[in-house]
């Protein structure tokens, strides 16, 4: 019996198998060549990346000292320090961390767990993507009209940071909503089922299992906090900066504000400067998000 | 309108709640009364009239489809975790109706456990998933939990197995352990009722004969509603079936009636495998 010949009962076969085996180098052909675009395209995100590094490095570490960390800000370039702007960052981060996770988690756990599946709350989840998007300049102007000024706060670290924790807040709330629906709903049954009541739930089933996921989203939303730049300036934040803060209500400068000062003077000296801050600033942003990758090995996924 | 035409169809086919009885009826558990439920405008369960006796197993059978998983949701009100539930009639758990808005779900679970289809303990210990139920109803003392979860675990024919590795995961158990952990957490509770929801779909056969012996000895001392679609287990393991299909209750009796000498034709047509 010839494979080829029609048999009564076996289906037709419409694929024939010389024309398959003659297109095989055209397909792998085709496949080769993107392929090797896909590989160049990565290869320029790299290229770019890398030229960064090298600049930064090379112009910066110069500057890289003990006194860099303990001055403040200077004319002089060789004088001049980050220490306000360091301490000015932390102390926001001290200010956002709470208020956003808090309300972005929370927003997160009532929309997720609470809120009824109706159209309103629909509308709601997709507006709130869609805020993740809005240019970080206008949660600047909102800040400068809402904190800034019809709370009176001024350029405080407080006023700053409810503006950048609003910036961060759709973030947040997106990457907790995520992380709260990745919990697979039999274990919420269970956990029903025996009597509990919702926050028992949430409290004991919900949120051990998607905290990890809500951790490393929110530090990733802090890191871009930190390093945001514009809802400062049109705050009105001050570059420069001789005592450190002793509260929320005092002024402050934060790294990115100090950087942008120093880019733009004119002096050749100040560019070196600028990478150096830029280099501690990187740092920065690196240790955080090296904290959420631990954490995100730490607890690895249990189903 | 659906009610009237629906309720004269059920009165025809559904042989009387009461049905002849060879030894002192026992108490009534639960007591379902012309309950109907809609999904959205899907209408699910019909009509249904169901008492449940105490210390009995209660199979509920009947094609994929039929409202039998429906059902047994209901009775702990779980059902209400889907979006657009609505119910009508009244369902007495011990006298009284679960539907009444001073009867809160948190309540009536406490009484009545669940078993789920597919085997969910939580990513947690062995310890920690028993001694949850005793926990969220307020129990601290550790050597009284220490107790409940030795005790619940034998209920449930697992102590031996996992009584050394008390603090592993309990996700590191096969499927049919897991299962019998969550039947040991349900018990855990102290119920009444085991709504038990498919326990042995997903286990292979030896698990499956291990959770029916178990089920055998749980009904000593707990009412048990188990919805299953294989027949055998059904006839096996309860001691009423109800059948059920397009959402009604077509024939409720003892199972070995149904299984010899149903009543109805549907019920002969699905139980000798001609549709289903």
């Amino acid at each position: 019996m010839r494979i080829t010949e029609q048999q009564p009962g076996v289906s037709k076969r419409y694929i024939d198998p010389d024309s398959v085996t003659k297109r095989m180098d055209g397909r792998k052909v085709i496949n080769t060549v993107f392929r090797s675009l896909f590989f160049m395209a990565t290869l320029v995100a790299l290229l770019v990346l890398g030229i960064l590094f090298y600049r930064i490095l090379s112009q910066g570490l110069g500057f890289l000292s003990a006194e860099f960390f303990q001055n403040f800000a200077s004319r002089i370039p060789e004088k001049a320090g980050i220490k306000a702007a360091l301490v000015g960052s932390l102390w926001l981060m001290a200010v956002v961390a709470p208020v956003s996770m808090f309300l972005g988690i929370g927003t997160a756990i009532y929309l997720e767990e609470y809120a009824k599946k109706n159209r309103i709350n629909d509308l709601i989840r997709m507006n709130i993507s869609n805020l993740a998007g809005v240019p970080s300049v206008v949660f600047g102007l909102l800040g400068l009209t809402i904190f800034v000024r019809a709370l009176a706060l001024g350029n405080s670290i407080l006023a700053a940071g409810f503006t950048m924790s609003l910036l961060i807040l759709p973030v947040i709330i997106v990457a907790a909503q995520e992380a709260i629906r990745a919990v697979p709903q039999d274990v919420r049954e269970a956990s029903y089922g025996m009597g509990a009541t919702k926050w028992q739930t949430i409290v004991r089933v919900v949120l051990p299992s998607a905290i990890p996921g809500i951790l490393t989203g929110s530090i990733l939303a802090l890191s871009r906090a930190v390093g945001e730049t514009a809802p400062l300036i049109v705050i009105g934040v001050p570059v420069i900066i001789h005592f450190l803060p002793t509260g929320v209500t005092d002024t402050f400068t934060a790294l990115p504000m100090q950087i942008y000062d120093w880019a733009k003077r004119p002096q050749a000296d100040f560019q070196q400067v600028a990478s150096a801050g830029i280099i501690v600033l990187m740092a920065f942003l690196l240790f955080m998000n090296s904290i959420a990758v631990l954490i995100r090995n730490k607890f690895q996924k249990r189903y | 309108m659906v009610q009237l035409m629906n309720r004269t169809e059920t009165e025809a086919v559904v042989s009387p709640p009461e049905a002849p009885v060879r030894e002192a009826a026992k108490p009534v558990v639960y007591d379902t009364k012309q309950l109907n439920l809609w999904y959205g405008s899907h209408h699910a369960l019909k009509n249904i009239d169901l008492p449940i006796r105490e210390n009995e197993v209660t199979a509920i059978i009947g094609p994929s489809g039929c409202g039998k998983s429906t059902y047994i949701k209901t009775l702990n009100r779980m059902v209400e975790l889907v979006d657009g539930v609505r119910t009508s009639g009244e369902i007495l758990y011990r006298g009284r109706n679960i539907f009444d808005a001073k009867y809160s779900v948190e309540e009536l679970r406490t009484r009545v456990g669940m078993v789920f289809q597919k085997p969910n303990p939580f990513p947690k210990s062995i310890y920690d998933n028993i001694a949850y139920g005793p926990r969220i109803h307020g129990i601290k003392n550790k050597k009284i939990l220490d107790e409940i979860v030795e005790q619940s675990l034998r209920g449930a024919a697992i102590w031996d197995e996992v009584k050394d590795r008390l603090n592993t995961n309990a996700y590191s158990l096969s499927g049919g352990q897991q299962q019998r952990i969550c039947i040991a957490r349900a018990l855990a509770i102290e119920p009444d009722v085991i709504l038990m929801d498919e326990p042995t779909s997903a286990l292979d056969p030896i698990s499956t004969l291990k959770v029916e012996e178990l089920v055998q000895e749980l009904k000593e001392n707990y009412s048990i509603i188990i919805v299953t679609h294989n027949m055998q287990q059904a006839a096996r393991i309860s001691d009423k079936t109800a059948f059920f299909l397009n959402g009604e209750v077509i024939e409720f009796d003892h199972t070995d009636k149904i299984f010899q000498n149903p009543a109805d034709q549907r019920t002969e047509d699905y139980i000798s495998g001609r549709f289903g």
